[in-house]
């Protein structure tokens, strides 16, 4: 048996440069590094893509935006949200006109129904968890909706395990026994959103007995949910991952979304929607304008009115449309019409669904600068790297968490070497590039960000203290406003009410990767508690809990393919194949089999997964793919 | 439509705390009043983000009418009650409290203990060398946080922290009785048999140096440990998006321990093994 | 709740004890073999999570199936029940009478406590250890209640179902007899052997006991059964609760609350449902009656338990009763089914309209479990812990919930209360101590046993009465919680106002004499370790203070005057600590014996 430790990743101290892809990476100083990206990055203007980082602060998402667009002249910016929480923005916008969780942590301890929907809370959201578990213990009956029954659901009243990629049939039904069973908020649907006639009519076909052929969940289960959350006076609604991680990951949270505007349980105290954002400054990386749709203050581009405002606080013009996300940033790689990336704080080697595609894929770029603390696998790809501090202990600012709370981040221990704040890299960049940004500190940047976003704009550092964190919207330096997004629906007057909330008309449109003899196990992905994402943060303490990658099976299928826990075994999908050991999880039932990507530098899961994105949202399908378990001819057991 | 509910308005109740009227809002302890009229009462196993356990009954008060002393920190106030914090029958007590605990426990890591034996006159050493101790050895069982019983006053905290109040894994109780009375996991096994998750809000709440980080306890065995040298910052975590506030303790640069501020809307003190002990890849500078 | 096991499984056999209990498990997630449906649906939540109070029983079912409780079958408990192993765990090494550690299917208990040490316990434990092989496990038991008969053993043995014998008075050859064959050890005598009184005319509390038949409810009516609850239902709760008012009588667990006004403000409360719990939980050492009446007369206490349930709006009721009284179980076990068979209990009793069921729970070797809400804890699946008070259990008692709580003699007293009319109960007795009284005579006396005397009657007439023998050297009233008195202080009045003014107390009615023989620092000392391993540890005063007199009486055992004083004054300022800041009466009355010894007998001087 061999001890299998994750890679432990040091720091990066100097900036590093070469000159073809072929040679090793050789130190250089600040100047050649900077000169070198600046020119990397001219000579393919028009041809650009910004990733910004989801996990720095508000202030640096703000600056790397504003990067693209002015330095750049273009929208095409986006980060890692596009890999998770995409589809729950896009979805709640689509309904409420914006793309933040609706309640605050607070208010899930006094509610009095819980659904937890495709979210292991427990594990990939601790602390959350434990304002869900006050609610538990002052009364509030929780539901999970999981394939697998993880901790969260063990603390369910029920827990319904569903077909993986059944969300939207599981909802339609839920929404048509409320509406038949005359527990439907009709005062609210009348007032407060539109498409009703049309929705009723969607879900008419889906009966209890047809969910539960689709979904696999008893009919009486699904009829107990959609009782308890029809009935209750308080309900919230969380989801994580499994909704958003589909091909149709915008779909599935407008249908979940339709069960809020079906009972009323939105834009209430203690009655909301509630997505669970699975990185520090995801929330605040979008609201900063670092997607390629949006501007600061998450306000429209398409809107002439805000372009302007930003056109002549920045001195430039901005492209009147949408840049490329994430995902068409990719392809547009293949294509060969971008060719120059800035990569800041973000993995997508190894974080992307088919990572082997999107190496190949940035291999092609004619310039990639990667701005990061580690020697990641992206960086190793790159022509420059510069390196950056640790946006949650070496500099100032602020991230935005799944509740809207703005909160100050703060410099605790000194950078290691020569590596720099990321704002002053870019502004660096931008005077080499023909803009002299002069910033003296993050609060600097900061209150430009407020004089552009009302949202923001009541938010002074000094308040931010004050109050240990503001949620947004904060539009006065006075007051704050409720807990809860979105109280206008319940206005009487229509003036105040404003639009209407949509029902979203969306289908049920089965997982892309079709299970079938070759590739019979369904692959779902997901976290574990002590580790996150790619592993290069987590795998550098010593975790009791962690045991590496497993490819975790249910006792009867490792009993079927005759292997035991920590037996190798070699898993495959339509795209690749790793061997993994085999860890027997009683969570799981025959034909669903689980793995994380938290270690993909001993098993690279996101070989196997696919690359079939939401359309709306371009999300991929990391929840759902097709996979077989074969022995190896030599049975290896690690531990 | 629902507002935000604001709370009840308390009502304010009046009482006498050592001949002075005290106002304190309905549901006070006597312990809240006390402080409120800048009235030091010494406490050990009370805590700002626990429900009072009055175990160590060191914040004994006299309350006229009561055949006992009371404890502040758990004992409401009523109207009209009168109050006497620092009577001859309280200050024995607290000194036999502070002797019996100092005879028998490693107070050495406790704050202001050793101010409280000294202010209450207490002579631990007077029930002779033979007096039983704990006698406990460290339990040094993983790598994130190590803990020492020794030094163990049987508060509940932890056990409250783990347990319904915050944490709900429930890894830990109070096993046997007594004087035998220990902190363990299910059949005393080593915390990686446990249900332990390694959160660290039992450290987060330990008086006495019980419990503390494996980073802390090294440097106090080299004779390292020294915080009047360490900064402390508050900042946010960088994992999930939940947005935990970290207090990180810092000395010559590197983080040897990580805290949440008691009072902050989204942890109230609590982290995730991640948060809590998630941060050595900042410091892996070379 | 995401609860973790280890991979311990149960044997077979503790499984069949578990499920004995609580019936097969219903899913996998409860240990069932895994299904296609538990894999699609799972139940769970606030029902599953509620069942912790049947903590203690199953601990008892694998207990007394097994003689031990492994890891395997703490944990599939555990699994059963939704309980975190770690909490359980911590329950189950909360009680003597339960092991966590392998030992053998049979254990002695030899009780070594004050009156059985008199008796000769220490010899019978060193004759009874040169005898047994390692097949039976021999353990020093604090009070096994059977102090008329000293010494005592009781043999437990593992099994389905369990065996028990007791041997008391015990010979060596008797008690290795016990352990060795319980099924064939002689009969214990019946009960009414512990009451010389018996058949005495003008009885109140124990005419029934050696009249009437325990297992009988039919003798039970024929002798008076059931009149009282008739009669109960004539008057009203309301009735009721003022004719316990006008009689007067107070608890006669130690306390003396006056049981009418605990019943009014049980009553009164808002909140429901309401609880009623009988302390059966007799522990203090030298105290049997309950086990007498609960032997000779079970009957009276399932009828008074049904009318203060009744007056208190309570439909649910629970005896906590020690777990070392097997007989007093199986009568009690016996004449509840009776009674609900007869429709004495159940849906609708007497046919009244009026719902009230009972439970026995069983205690598992904590004398703290005899503090109320040590109890109520201890019912819950929690550790036998006092709660802080306030709030009282007439608020927040068991579960939460406002709660009567009562122990066995104070509730038989009701049934002449009903019978008789308060103001006939009220002129038995003195003014302020109103009834009869049972006390529990033990030690150096001629007919020890239960003795029934109005409220009143002096120390020296009890002691008479029970045939005290020469040369008394002291009297311990109230158990190891009260007193001692000097032979020359039998004037006393048995009553608390008495007791009180005399500077001592009457505690649970215990008087035990002891002759010249015994040292009276070896008994403190007996005392002492008592309480310290009685303490549960919550509180220092107590978990530290028990600790430090035990030592401090050790020191001084063969000590004397000035050799003695310093630890003296130590002893009184620990003891002056533990009385003043303990949590509960464990600790606040730990000092009283040892300090009453040094100050009325003059101990050590």
């Amino acid at each position: 048996m061999r001890k299998r430790e994750p890679k432990t990743y040091t720091r990066l101290t100097h900036p590093l440069v070469r000159d073809s892809r072929d040679e090793p990476f050789r130190q250089a100083s600040w100047e050649e590094a900077l000169d070198r990206a600046a020119r990397g990055l001219e000579r393919n203007r028009g041809a650009f893509g910004m990733f910004s980082c989801a996990r720095a602060t508000n202030e640096m998402n703000y600056v790397a935006q504003k990067f693209a667009r002015v330095v750049m002249g273009t929208n095409n910016v986006d980060s890692c949200n596009r890999t998770c929480h995409a589809p729950s923005v896009a979805g709640l916008s689509a309904a409420f006109g914006s793309g933040g969780g609706t309640s605050s942590y607070e208010e899930i301890e006094h509610t009095d129904v819980i659904v937890m929907w495709g979210s292991n809370a427990r594990f990939a959201h601790p602390i959350f968890f434990q304002h869900v578990l006050k609610g538990i213990r002052n009364g509030a009956r929780m539901y999970a909706v999981d394939p697998r029954r993880t901790s969260t659901a063990e603390w369910a009243e029920s827990w319904l395990g569903l077909n993986v990629g059944t969300d939207i049939p599981m909802a339609h039904a839920i929404g048509r026994e409320i509406i038949h069973a005359g527990l439907a908020n009709e005062a609210f649907i009348e007032r407060a959103t539109s498409g009703f006639e049309e929705y009723r009519k969607l879900v008419e076909p889906w009966t209890l007995s047809l969910a539960e052929k689709v979904t696999g969940v008893p009919a009486r289960a699904i009829r107990e949910l959609a009782h308890a959350y029809a009935r209750a006076e308080r309900a919230q609604l969380c989801w994580t991952l499994g909704i958003t991680e589909h091909h149709n990951g915008t779909d599935n949270v407008r249908a979940l979304i339709n069960l809020s505007l079906l009972t009323g349980h939105v834009g209430r105290y203690g009655s909301g929607l509630q997505p669970l954002r699975g990185q520090n400054n995801v929330q605040g990386g979008g609201d900063m304008g670092a997607i390629p749709n949006r501007l600061p203050g998450f306000q429209d581009i398409l809107d002439p009115d805000t372009r302007l405002k930003f056109e002549s606080a920045w001195d430039t013009v901005i492209q009147p449309h949408y840049g490329l996300n994430l995902t068409e940033m990719f392809e547009a790689m293949e294509e060969g019409t971008l060719k120059a990336v800035y990569c800041i704080g973000e993995n997508p080697a190894q974080s992307e669904a088919d990572s082997e595609q999107a190496v190949r894929r940035m291999r092609e770029l004619d310039f990639l600068v990667v701005q990061d603390i580690f020697l990641t696998k992206t960086a190793e790809l790159a022509d420059v790297i510069l390196p950056a501090t640790a946006g949650w202990a070496e500099t100032e600012g602020t991230t935005t968490n799944s509740e809207r709370r703005v909160q100050r981040v703060r410099r605790a221990v000194t950078p290691p070497g020569e590596a720099r704040e990321d704002i002053d890299i870019i502004c660096e960049l931008a005077a080499r590039l023909g803009h002299d940004w002069k910033y003296a500190d993050s609060e600097a940047v900061w209150n430009e960000l407020r004089s552009v976003s009302p949202d923001h704009y009541g938010m002074t550092y000094r308040r931010l203290e004050e109050h240990q964190g503001i949620q947004w919207p904060c539009p006065s330096t006075e007051e704050l406003e409720p807990t809860y997004l979105h109280g206008r629906l319940w206005e009487k007057d229509p003036a105040r009410r404003g639009r209407p909330a949509p029902f979203g008309i969306v289908q049920h449109d089965p997982p892309v990767d079709l299970t079938d003899d070759r590739y019979p196990i369904r692959l779902t992905t997901g976290r574990r508690l002590d580790s996150y994402n790619t592993g290069v943060q987590s795998g550098g303490y010593a975790s009791p809990l962690r045991r590496g990658e497993y490819v975790e099976l249910c006792p009867e299928d490792a009993e079927r393919y005759g292997v035991v826990v920590g037996e190798e075994v070699l898993v495959s999908s339509r795209r690749g194949s790793v061997v993994a050991p085999v860890w027997i999880d009683t969570a799981l039932r025959p034909g669903l089999a689980f793995m994380t990507m938290h270690f993909p530098d001993e098993v690279d899961t996101n070989q196997l997964t696919i690359e079939a994105n939401c359309p709306i949202a371009g999300t991929a399908e990391f929840k759902a793919s097709a996979i077989r378990i074969e022995k190896l001819p030599v049975a290896t057991i690690v531990r | 439509m629902t507002v935000t509910p604001l709370g009840i308005p308390r009502r304010l109740l009046e009482f006498t705390i050592d001949g002075q009227e005290a106002r304190v809002p309905e549901g006070s302890t006597i312990l809240d009043a006390c402080r409120a009229a800048g009235k030091e009462v010494p406490t050990l196993c009370e805590g700002d983000t626990l429900r009072p356990k009055n175990a160590c009954r060191v914040c004994v008060v006299e309350v006229e009418g009561s055949r006992t002393l009371v404890p502040a920190c758990s004992r409401k106030a009523e109207p009209g009650m009168v109050v006497h914090t620092g009577t001859e029958r309280a200050r024995h007590s607290r000194k036999i409290v502070l002797e019996l605990l100092a005879s028998s426990v490693d107070l050495s890591t406790t704050p202001q203990v050793a101010e409280w034996i000294k202010e209450y006159e207490a002579k631990p050493d007077r029930f002779g060398p033979d007096a039983a101790r704990l006698n406990e050895e460290p339990k040094v069982d993983n790598d994130l946080y190590v803990r020492d019983y020794d030094k163990c006053i049987l508060c509940y905290k932890c056990v409250d922290a783990c347990g319904d109040q915050w944490q709900n894994t429930f890894a830990i109780s109070v096993s046997g009785r007594g004087f035998d009375a220990r902190i363990a996991v299910e059949h005393d096994a080593p915390l990686t048999d446990s249900a332990c998750v390694y959160c660290g809000n039992c450290i987060e709440v330990c008086p006495t140096g019980a419990l503390s980080f494996k980073s802390e306890f090294d440097m106090r065995a080299a004779g390292t440990w020294n915080e009047s040298e360490q900064t402390e910052t508050t900042t946010v975590c960088a994992y999930c998006g939940v947005g935990c506030n970290l207090t990180l303790h810092v000395q010559d640069n590197e983080i040897v321990k990580v805290t949440s501020p008691h009072d902050n809307p989204v942890t109230h003190g609590n982290l995730c093994i991640k948060g809590r002990f998630g941060y050595q890849h900042v410091q892996n500078r070379d | 709740m995401d609860l973790h096991f280890g991979d311990s499984k149960p044997t077979d056999d503790e499984r069949a004890a578990v499920d004995a209990l609580l019936g097969p498990p219903e899913s996998s997630w409860e240990g069932a073999d895994r299904s296609d449906a538990d894999l699609r649906w799972a139940r769970g939540g606030r029902e599953a999570r509620d069942r912790r109070d049947l903590l203690l029983p199953g601990l008892h079912a694998i207990n007394d199936r097994i003689g031990w409780i492994s890891e395997g079958a703490l944990d599939y408990l555990c699994r059963r029940l939704t309980v975190p192993p770690a909490e359980a765990y911590g329950v189950a090494t909360f009680y003597a009478m339960f092991s966590v550690k392998p030992r053998p299917a049979t254990v002695l208990h030899v009780c070594t406590d004050l009156a059985c040490t008199a008796a000769g316990a220490p010899e019978l434990c060193a004759g009874i250890e040169a005898r047994l092989g390692p097949g039976v496990s021999v353990e020093r038991s604090p009070c096994l209640g059977l102090c008329e008969r000293a010494p005592a053993a009781l043999a437990i043995r593992a099994g389905d179902p369990v065996r028990t014998a007791v041997s008391a008075p015990a010979t060596v050859h008797e008690a290795v007899l016990a352990a060795s064959s319980p099924d064939s050890a002689p009969q214990e005598p019946p009960a009414a052997m512990a009451v010389p009184q018996a058949g005495q005319d003008g009885l109140v509390l124990l005419r029934r006991v050696g009249a009437v038949d325990p297992e009988s409810l039919d003798d039970y009516r024929s002798h008076g059964g059931y009149t009282a609850l008739r009669r109960a239902f004539e008057l009203g709760p309301a009735g009721v609760i003022r004719e316990v008012t006008d009689s007067g009588l107070v608890g006669r667990g130690g306390a003396a609350f006056p049981t009418g006004r605990k019943w009014q403000a049980t009553a009164s409360q808002p909140d429901h449902p309401h609880y009623l719990v009988c302390n059966a939980d007799e522990s203090e050492p030298g105290t049997f009656k309950d086990r007498v009446i609960l032997e000779g007369d079970p009957y009276a206490l399932v009828e008074a338990m049904t009318i203060a349930a009744y007056a208190t709006g309570a439909h649910k009721g629970y005896v906590y009763l020690r777990g070392e009284y097997p007989r007093a179980l199986r009568r009690l076990e016996h004449a509840i089914a009776q009674a609900r068979a007869r429709g004495f209990l159940g849906e609708d009793v007497l046919g009244q309209g009026y719902a009230f069921d009972m439970e026995i729970r069983r205690g598992a070797g904590a004398y703290i479990c005899g503090e109320e809400t040590a109890l109520f804890n201890s019912i819950e699946g929690y550790r036998g812990e006092p709660r802080s008070k306030p709030p009282f259990p007439v608020e927040k008692g068991l579960f939460g919930r406002p709660t009567v709580e009562n122990n066995v003699e104070t509730l038989v007293n009701v049934l002449p209360i009903l019978t008789m009319g308060a103001p006939a109960y009220a002129a038995i007795g003195t003014g302020k101590s109103t009834g009869p009284k049972l006390f529990c005579v033990s030690g150096s006396v001629e007919r020890p046993g239960i003795y029934e005397l109005p409220f009143g009657a002096t120390l020296g007439e009890v002691l008479a009465l029970a045939g005290v023998r020469d040369k008394l050297r002291a009297v311990l009233l109230g158990g190891a919680a009260g007193g001692f008195v000097r032979p020359d202080e039998t004037d006393i009045p048995l009553t608390f106002e008495g007791t009180r003014e005399a500077g001592t107390t009457l505690g649970s009615g215990v008087v035990m004499a002891f002759d010249d023989t015994v040292p009276l620092p070896r008994l403190l000392l007996r005392i002492a370790e008592f309480f310290r391993d009685e303490s549960c540890g919550q509180c220092v005063p107590c978990r530290v203070g028990t600790v430090r007199q035990e030592e401090a009486l050790h020191r001084i055992v063969e000590r004397s005057g000035a050799a003695a004083a310093g630890d003296i004054a130590l002893l009184r300022e620990v003891g002056r600590a533990m009385r003043d800041a303990s949590i509960c009466g464990l600790g606040q009355t730990a000092w009283n014996a040892v300090e009453s010894a040094i100050d009325r007998l003059g101990a050590y001087a």
